[in-house]
């Protein structure tokens, strides 16, 4: 057993006292899953009627087309997003009030404001209606949010980068842009991977809000399999899978740019602006755990 | 703005329903989640395991698909709690994985070479938790939980999409009667979001401070 902070290497009596608390929270375990299972079959949750769209070559086509206009609306929403976040970053980090104040005022805005609310006030815009008009909707709010949060990891890359870089950059005569261009860039990308993808997962995440605006999407299609073959569960429980699997995908592509580009040495949570839609404000101090939505 | 100051007893009840919402989830997602996060750091590998599976899996889970689930899934069931608990209880599923994670972080951001350390001064197992592991564990938790509270204020807005009339519900319902005013509304009800973001991040930074090593 790996060392803890919080424990001592146990010794044979705990050792088997662990062993006792084993037993008995795999049965205790067992049972809440027995009692799940128990309570679909009781309600016959488990009735191929339910689950046979989902083997149906017709629902399948739909389903598959459906998570392709996610990964669409994603890949737009993220590449719109880093260009949003990098203008807006870089306005961040400006000397000239005129461009720090605006750029300021935007990105507190938006990652203050839920994610919903803008795709909705976005919807009402453009003119309420499903479909295409709804599909722009999210991504211009998908872009809006997460181009705010994206401007804090730019920012909080380019002050993770060493002082001595840009100070020497600047000792040999070149210029501001060009500073920013050839050294703080470049190192503070490699620094905010890592980030970049975890908003990406989050950015696909949030894609399922496009169900509130009838926007064509994963999350759409399901309500409408679940809105004619009435079977709520066994809907949720598919795109879930779906879901959980595009995630662990992007997650373990993190993981792997992280070890291959990083080097093993986690980067705190702090330095790189983290997951989560820090704290406005609070920019450098913020941030930390996980992609929430 | 007229649109605001005449609905604005509708806003308050609103965003009161926005506050409930966010402290009742925010408490129970406190609780589960420290819960998933002892059982996570504590020495019993099966609970270890299956609070990783619950967390890997919930946090990998879109949170509206999660509503869908409980909302209109639980009913199937004969699982009825009414609709505030419903989402109330979709809320602290997805939310308590993420305070698992930030409670875990926390507490594995403390070198082992303290606990080290505190044992070899002679202290025992309860002073080196009360007295070295435990504080530190806390102070470094303050800002990814302040995150995670703030994550869930937002997202308490997609509960509009299921039932509970609160601030987004507020906003749809009044820019389909008040198109014309939509730049008003938007801005109104997004600064009763910022308020309320505000005052977490501020409680949160009173706290940082407070904890501060001199």
């Amino acid at each position: 057993m790996a060392a803890s902070v919080l424990f001592d290497a146990p010794g044979p009596k705990t050792k088997r006292r662990h062993r006792l608390y084993t037993v008995i929270s795999s049965l205790g375990l067992l049972g809440v899953l027995g009692l799940i299972v128990f309570q679909l079959e009781r309600k016959g949750q488990f009735a191929y009627a339910l689950w046979e769209p989902f083997v149906t070559p017709k629902i399948i086509n739909i389903i598959i087309e459906g998570t392709g206009k996610t990964l669409q609306a994603a890949v737009f929403a993220i590449i719109g997003a880093l260009l949003l976040g990098m203008i807006l970053g870089v306005g961040k980090l400006s000397e000239h009030r005129v461009l720090r104040w605006p750029a300021w005022l935007v990105v507190e805005f938006f990652r203050a404001t839920p994610l919903l609310l803008v795709i909705i006030a976005t919807w009402f815009y453009i003119g309420p209606e499903p479909g295409a008009s709804a599909f722009l909707a999210l991504v211009m709010g998908l872009i809006l949010y997460n181009g705010a949060v994206f401007a804090e990891i730019f920012r909080a890359g380019i002050n993770a980068v060493p002082k001595g870089q840009a100070e020497a950059a600047y000792a040999i005569g070149m210029r501001k842009s060009l500073v920013m261009r050839i050294v703080l860039i470049p190192q503070a990308v490699k620094i905010m991977l890592p980030s970049l993808i975890s908003q990406a997962i989050v950015a696909l995440k949030d894609t399922s809000l496009g169900y509130a605006v009838l926007a064509p999407g994963l999350t759409y299609t399901g309500k409408q399999i679940f809105g004619t073959f009435r079977n709520t569960i066994q809907t949720a429980f598919v795109i879930a899978l779906i879901y959980i699997t595009l995630n662990l995908l992007l997650t373990w592509l993190a993981t792997w740019v992280q070890k291959r580009y990083v080097g093993e040495k986690t980067f705190t949570a702090d330095a790189v602006g983290g997951i989560v839609q820090s704290q406005p404000d609070a920019g450098a101090s913020g941030a930390g755990g996980a992609g929430i939505r | 703005m007229q649109v605001l100051i005449d609905n604005f007893d509708k806003l308050l009840d609103a965003f009161g329903k926005t506050f409930q919402l966010f402290v009742v989830a925010g408490f129970l997602s406190l609780i589960f989640g420290t819960m998933l996060a002892a059982m996570r750091v504590g020495p019993v590998k099966v609970l270890d395991r299956a609070a990783a599976l619950y967390v890997t899996i919930f946090r990998n889970t879109p949170l509206l698909v999660l509503l869908l689930l409980v909302v209109f899934g639980f009913p199937k069931l004969d699982i009825r709690l009414g609709f505030f608990w419903m989402n109330i209880l979709a809320l602290t599923m997805y939310t308590s994985t993420f305070v698992c994670e930030a409670l875990r972080s926390g507490v594995n951001s403390i070198p082992l070479g303290q606990a080290e350390a505190a044992r070899s001064i002679g202290l025992g197992f309860t002073q080196t938790m009360r007295n070295v592991v435990l504080p530190q564990s806390f102070r470094a938790v303050v800002p990814p939980l302040a995150s995670v509270l703030i994550a869930l204020t937002k997202n308490t807005s997609l509960c509009s999409i299921f039932g509970i009339a609160e601030g987004t519900a507020a906003m749809k319902a009044l820019l389909n009667d008040n198109t014309a005013d939509l730049w008003p509304i938007v801005i109104g009800i997004a600064l009763g979001y910022i308020i309320i973001v505000e005052l977490i991040s501020g409680a949160a930074a009173l706290l940082e401070r407070h904890w501060r090593i001199a």
